[in-house]
């Protein structure tokens, strides 16, 4: 039994669902208590879907417990075939289901249903949301791809698949918009996209192509595997977010498709985060301390970006998808950081505490996180909530993706003069440290005028989190001199935690106790910002 | 699977005829509401010194992310213990497991109060026994942290039905009243905190007291109860609460809900009569209050009136929803869906409207669904699994989950009522955009 506050990913029916809904004549007929329909608000609220999605759940109850819950099953499903005029139809169960065991396959099979019939296993306590979806595509790839032998491919154009986006996906629905542009503009021919907006024929139709972009490995990468045994059909998995991931993305597909690169794709000019970054105005962002936890997709090319386009320091990487945990490891390695590989919400805000950023980017939980840290946060992965969904154009692939990625993650920072006047004047009624970034908008002066000079609730709580990670040490932890506290407040929020655990481990290992201003500041001296 | 029957009479109906001659109809099949642990939304704000803590699957947590995430937490009073393969194969002693999570949230949270065990679904349907582990770890943490349970399961409740477990759970803890007390009142159901106060007003001016409510805001002022107290509904789905404060002697009141005018007024009214308020003085001290509901439904009257209204069933607040709109703002109701038809509780409400609204108990959603595109309703009131779905089809609908989380109850909000139905209609003539 594990406590969770949060959880990084739904169960792995949900992963089913998401397919299901990704797709064109498809109907999933889920076995799950009352109340499981709650997904369904998943992809008409959070997703603004116009339609129900395709599933029909059995909705059992206790009383029905007693009786014949696979004549339930068997019902719905023959209802939903009638209803519904599926090409496929997905059968499994919740985990409550999985409980009572009333094998949903072997009973759709029972009943000799006129469609193709894909039964699924969710081991659901063991396995979760991606995996569910990545074995929902690979079962669906399997059995409509499956059958004949390679097909002939047509050789005089260069043709591919572009496999992972989802219903739910991570600003899919706009990162394929930009992903096929620019194959396109490479020449390439593009087969299908799956599963979102393919149908059944379309996944028979896969191993017509030359080879698959597997654009999200978390969904995608185990039926692109098995089609490259057996088809060999190749793979380009770099992911293209970031300007520099896209440009060897741009080089890969080139290369795989036996292609030459436009010169004009190669230096897009609508791609604004090169000179952005460059600009005096960003110098600021030099050495900012960024914390990143996603799914491993995300998280590897944040860290990118972060470290190579942004000059941010990386001082925490990590992802909760541990079938992708050996990419984040290599990639926490380049960064000189610990990886972090955890499904649990409190151990993230444990290694958030200890590694004292200055930027969170994580999924919606690491904005519980930072909120209690009052750090500030972008999204970067999901899970994510609705306003992750927005109505503007805004993917993450390809270079409009990187122009929002910049914007994005620059905007919850403090601005660069307010960073400066606030470390050059504390005391001020309307700035100060808990009126938060007055670009923000929430901000109050009036009530918390004198937050400068004395101590604040807040301030209280910031310090409590900051001495909170070293706490197990706190035995044989040094004290600090009235003055050398008051020195230590005279340094913004921003980095006041990182400066108080530079200067406690300084003492520490040089035996300094208590410790004074002129500790505070030969530890500056020592570890430089 | 759908049967239409003559409801039997129920033993001790003391209603009109018209309750148990009316037809219902009864379903089954999809049911597309929610199970009783989203009622763990409201009850985490209503007592704030307690924690939520579910005992069920991945799915029970993601649920509960999924609905209330959208809010940023920096303390979230709601969590789940899931319960994995070693669990289930017996490979660890699920009790023990139980107090080691237990043991860590209170380790991270020393505020909790009262630590609440939240059964679910897989939790049921493996009978873990969290009563019995609730008395044990009361054993261990009392008298710093109450322990306590109750089931908020799929398969047991539906949406708020999760509130009237957690209710009945907790009267066993209520304080007893002494036998020499006066008589005094608990108002039974979660109110808005706006509303609680208002209604303490209208008992001050009638002199009824001392009044309570429960839930309290705090899980260390429940109310007491005992053979003089009397209690009174304020939502229709503490059934099971009801029964409970019955055993142990408390007497309930019986009166339409306060929605609108008519049901706060009725509802006022069957308090005042059992606590002996003089006519005069009743009229006195709720006639500027019936006089303002009046004026402020009236304002939207023109938007809902002669509209026709397809209610789904989602909270138990539907008969109460459909006899406001039919009877002060004058739509015409088709049918009326709910997912239990407790008639003690609701029969009246339901006698209040003509006999040609349709009643249902259950569902078979995508029956209801094809009813709709028969009936071609002004307004379908539905839960948000549907409510997209049906505006997509150029239809209006009124999200039902909101009427559980606005106030809506007593004089003061009949107009906020109205508005909240009215919206939508006002919406879709507002916009110059879409279909």
């Amino acid at each position: 039994m594990e406590l969770t506050v949060w959880t990084y990913e739904g169960p792995p029916h949900v992963g089913a669902i998401r397919i299901a809904n990704s797709m064109e004549g498809v109907h999933f007929v889920l076995h799950a208590p009352q109340g499981d329909t709650y997904a369904d608000l998943l992809f008409t609220m959070i997703e603004r879907n116009k339609k129900r999605p395709p599933v029909t759940y059995t909705t059992f109850q206790a009383r029905d417990l007693s009786g014949d819950t696979a004549e339930i099953f068997k019902a719905a499903a023959r209802d939903a075939v009638a209803r519904y005029r599926p090409q496929a139809l997905l059968v499994g169960a919740s985990c409550t289901a999985e409980l009572i065991q009333d094998d949903p396959g072997g009973l759709a099979k029972a009943l000799a249903l006129d469609v193709p019939v894909v039964p699924l296993e969710m081991p659901s306590y063991q396995k979760k949301e991606n995996w569910g979806a990545a074995e929902t595509f690979y079962r669906l790839v399997r059995g409509f791809a499956g059958g004949a032998g390679k097909p002939a491919v047509a050789p005089e154009q260069a043709s591919c698949n572009i496999l992972g986006p989802t219903s739910l996906g991570f600003r899919n629905r706009d990162d394929i918009v930009e992903v096929v542009r620019i194959v396109e503009a490479l020449g390439v021919r593009i087969n299908t996209v799956a599963p979102m907006g393919a149908s059944p024929a379309d996944i028979a139709r896969i191993p017509e192509a030359h080879f698959n972009i597997v654009l999200y490995p978390e969904i995608a990468d185990t039926a692109a595997r098995w089609l490259k045994r057996q088809f060999g059909q190749e793979m380009v998995t770099t992911t293209p977010i970031g300007v520099g991931a896209t440009r060897d993305f741009i080089a890969e597909v080139a290369r795989v498709a036996g292609v030459e690169v436009p010169a004009d794709l190669a230096s897009e000019g609508a791609e604004r985060l090169s000179w952005y970054s460059r600009s005096i105005d960003s110098n600021y962002l030099t050495g900012k301390r960024v914390f990143i936890f996603g799914d491993a997709t995300h998280a590897v090319a944040a860290a990118r970006i972060a470290s190579e386009e942004l000059g941010f320091k990386v001082c925490g990487l990590g992802t909760y998808s541990r079938e992708f945990a050996r990419d984040v490891r290599e990639a926490a390695q380049k960064y000189g950081v610990e990886p972090l590989i955890t499904d649990n919400h409190l151990d993230v805000e444990d290694a958030i505490i200890a590694a004292q950023p200055e930027l969170v980017l994580g999924t919606q939980m690491e904005r519980h996180a930072a909120k209690r840290l009052r750090v500030p946060c972008a999204v970067i992965s999901s899970p994510v909530h609705v306003q992750d969904f927005p109505a503007r154009y805004s993917p993450q692939m390809g270079f409009e993706g990187a122009n929002v990625i910049f914007d994005s993650w620059v905007h919850p920072l403090m601005m660069g003069l307010e960073e400066h006047l606030l470390q050059m004047f504390r005391g001020d009624f309307e700035f100060h440290d808990d009126a938060g970034s007055s670009h923000l908008g929430h901000g109050h002066g009036g009530a918390a005028a004198k937050a400068g000079e004395t101590e604040t609730p807040a301030d209280e709580a910031r310090e409590a989190i900051s001495t909170e990670a070293a706490a197990p040490a706190a035995a044989n932890a040094p004290s600090w001199t009235q003055d050398a506290e008051r020195e230590l407040r005279k340094i913004p929020f921003f980095v006041r935690g990182k400066a108080r655990r530079n200067t406690e481990s300084y003492a520490a290992e040089n035996g300094l106790n208590p410790i004074t201003i002129e500790t505070l500041y030969d530890a500056k001296a020592h570890f430089g910002r | 699977m759908t049967v239409v029957y003559k409801a039997p009479a129920p033993a001790q109906s003391c209603g009109p005829e018209t309750a148990e001659r009316r037809e219902v109809l009864k379903e089954r099949g999809q049911h597309e509401v929610f199970c009783g642990l989203t009622s763990i939304m409201w009850l985490h704000r209503k007592m704030q010194d307690a924690f939520f803590l579910i005992v069920g699957s991945r799915t029970c947590a993601h649920l509960m992310q999924s609905a209330a995430g959208v809010m940023i937490f920096a303390e979230p009073r709601f969590a789940t213990a899931i319960i994995d393969e070693r669990d289930l194969a017996g490979m660890a002693d699920m009790n023990e497991e139980l107090d080691k999570v237990v043991e860590r949230l209170l380790d991270r949270r020393p505020d909790i109060k009262l630590l609440v065990l939240v059964g679910s679904c897989p939790s049921e349907v493996i009978k873990l026994d969290l009563p019995r582990a609730a008395n044990r770890l009361n054993g261990a943490h009392s008298p710093a942290c109450r322990v306590m349970a109750y089931s908020g399961s799929g398969i047991e409740t539906t949406f708020t039905q999760g509130e009237d477990n957690f209710l009945a759970a907790l009267v066993p803890d209520m304080p007893a009243e002494c036998a020499d007390a006066v008589p005094s009142l608990i108002v039974v159901g979660a109110l808005g905190d706006v509303v609680e106060d208002q209604m303490m007003r209208v008992f001050n001016g009638l002199g009824v007291g001392p009044v309570r409510f429960l839930p309290s805001r705090s899980s260390t002022t429940l109310p007491p109860v005992g053979p003089n107290t009397r209690f009174i509904l304020a939502q229709p789905w503490v059934g099971t609460c009801a029964q409970a404060l019955e055993r142990r002697g408390a007497k309930r009141i019986s009166a339409p809900f306060p929605l609108g005018e008519e049901g706060s007024t009725g509802w006022y009214r069957a308090i005042a009569d059992s606590f002996g308020v003089e006519p005069a003085r009743f009229d006195a001290i709720t006639a500027p209050g019936r006089e303002r509901a009046r004026r402020a439904v009236e304002r939207y009257r023109p938007v809902l009136e002669g509209k026709s209204v397809f209610l789904f069933p989602d909270s138990q607040l539907e008969p109460s929803l459909a006899r406001f709109l039919s009877r002060e703002m004058a739509t015409s109701i088709i049918e009326v869906g709910t997912p239990y038809l407790n008639r003690e509780v609701v029969g009246a409400e339901l006698d209040m409207m003509p006999e040609s609204v349709r009643v249902s108990e259950g569902q078979d959603v995508d029956r209801q669904i094809d009813r709709v595109h028969e009936d071609n309703p002004d307004l379908i009131v539905c839960g948000m699994g549907l409510g997209n779905p049906f505006e997509a089809e150029g239809r209006s609908t009124k999200w039902s989950i909101e009427f559980v989380f606005t106030p809506i109850q007593g004089y003061e909000q009949a107009g906020d009522l109205a508005e909240l139905v009215a919206r939508p209609l006002m919406r879709r003539s507002l916009l110059k955009v879409g279909s």
